[in-house]
């Protein structure tokens, strides 16, 4: 059920800038540490999309492992059980520095101007 | 027709957060700091908060989230202190988190100016409120000890979340296998800053030292937003 509300977040996010343009593909990056089903996500992506600028859209997910840094010995280091103690010097003082990313990466739209530009060509910053 | 990649790099959750600094800047603007409380159901929130807000001197308000009923709401009221109950079920979709603009839709409801602390009584749940900022000055948890001692490695971001772990209904343990050392190895590994404070929302023996931390985050500065 978490799923559901971030593949909310993730409709709303879209829509902001898609423009009003319709949505073929979704990027997204999310951190290890957000404890993301992906399958649910996907799950919930389609039923929440429905009726919006993304329904139908293929949503691809780059998972991001955690990292740690430890910012008393410097050690720094990839984790995949939840022990946030610094493996090296066993300190408290760790910051987390990659695995908590839960964005919307990039969109792909379909434009029907005049003027076709070359497919997924192109970035272009709302 | 044509294909167009759009560059986004944005959080997901960036619409709630904008309305959380909003309630945080008028939580601020009042001189209100917020406590924003999260268990799983049955951990004994509304029971704590029955033992804690009498002994305070801080002027407290209480918002009660729950999918559905008044009956916290109702207790709450009995303490004659400010409470307004949010229902998810009424016009959120039956959410199990309490999110931004929930928490806004409630203010209304209370007369900031005239209390001190806000404790938001979250939906029991250990999952999703853990990733909805709703303005708030802190983060606290119930982790009773009927729940097992390896919670903290199971729901490690909504443990990570909290500032304060609180261990109640301590009363139980002559008669369960729980180790409260062990709670506490767990959860060092996962938020090793976390304060932890064992107490009996039933019989009242150590919920002092919950109301003594309310009062402290009720005497904070407020944070630049």
């Amino acid at each position: 059920m978490h799923e559901l509300s971030l593949a909310t977040g993730i409709v709303e996010t879209v829509i902001k800038h898609a423009d009003g343009r319709p949505v073929t593909a979704v990027e997204m990056r999310i951190g290890t540490l957000r404890q993301v089903v992906p399958e649910s996500l996907d799950f919930y992506f389609g039923i929440c999309s429905r009726d919006t600028v993304c329904e139908g859209a293929d949503m691809r997910q780059e998972i991001v492992r955690a990292r740690l840094h430890c910012r008393s010995c410097g050690e720094e280091w990839q984790i995949d059980e939840p022990n946030f103690r610094c493996r090296s010097c066993g300190g408290t003082d760790v910051e987390v520095i990659a695995g908590t990313e839960f964005e919307v990466e990039s969109i792909e739209v379909t434009e029907s101007g005049a003027n076709d530009q070359e497919e997924a060509g192109c970035i272009a910053p709302r | 027709m044509h294909r167009t990649k759009v560059k986004v790099a944005e959080d997901a959750l960036d619409a709630n957060t904008t309305i959380a600094e909003a309630n945080r800047h008028d939580f601020d603007h009042a001189g209100v700091r917020v406590v924003n409380l999260m268990s799983a159901p049955g951990a004994g929130k509304t029971t704590l908060l029955e033992c804690a807000i009498p002994e305070m001197d801080a002027r407290v308000g209480v918002l009660e989230g729950d999918v559905a009923g008044s009956m916290d709401a109702d207790r709450i009221a009995h303490l004659h202190v400010p409470v307004v109950q949010l229902n998810t079920d009424a016009g959120f979709g039956g959410e199990c988190h309490l999110d931004a603009n929930m928490v806004r839709s409630a203010l209304p409801g209370f007369e900031l100016d005239e209390i001190d602390l806000l404790v938001i009584e979250n939906v029991g749940n250990l999952v999703c409120p853990a990733e909805f900022r709703v303005g708030e000055d802190a983060r606290a948890m119930i982790c009773s000890v009927a729940e097992g001692e390896d919670k903290p490695l199971k729901y490690p971001l909504m443990f990570r979340a909290c500032e304060l772990v609180v261990v109640n209904k301590t009363d139980l343990l002559p008669h369960l296998d729980y180790d409260v050392e062990k709670l506490r190895h767990n959860l060092e590994s996962v938020n090793p800053e976390a304060e932890v404070i064992e107490c009996s929302a039933r019989t009242g023996e150590g919920t002092g030292a919950f109301a003594e931390w309310l009062a402290a985050v009720a005497a904070r500065e407020a944070a630049a937003v």
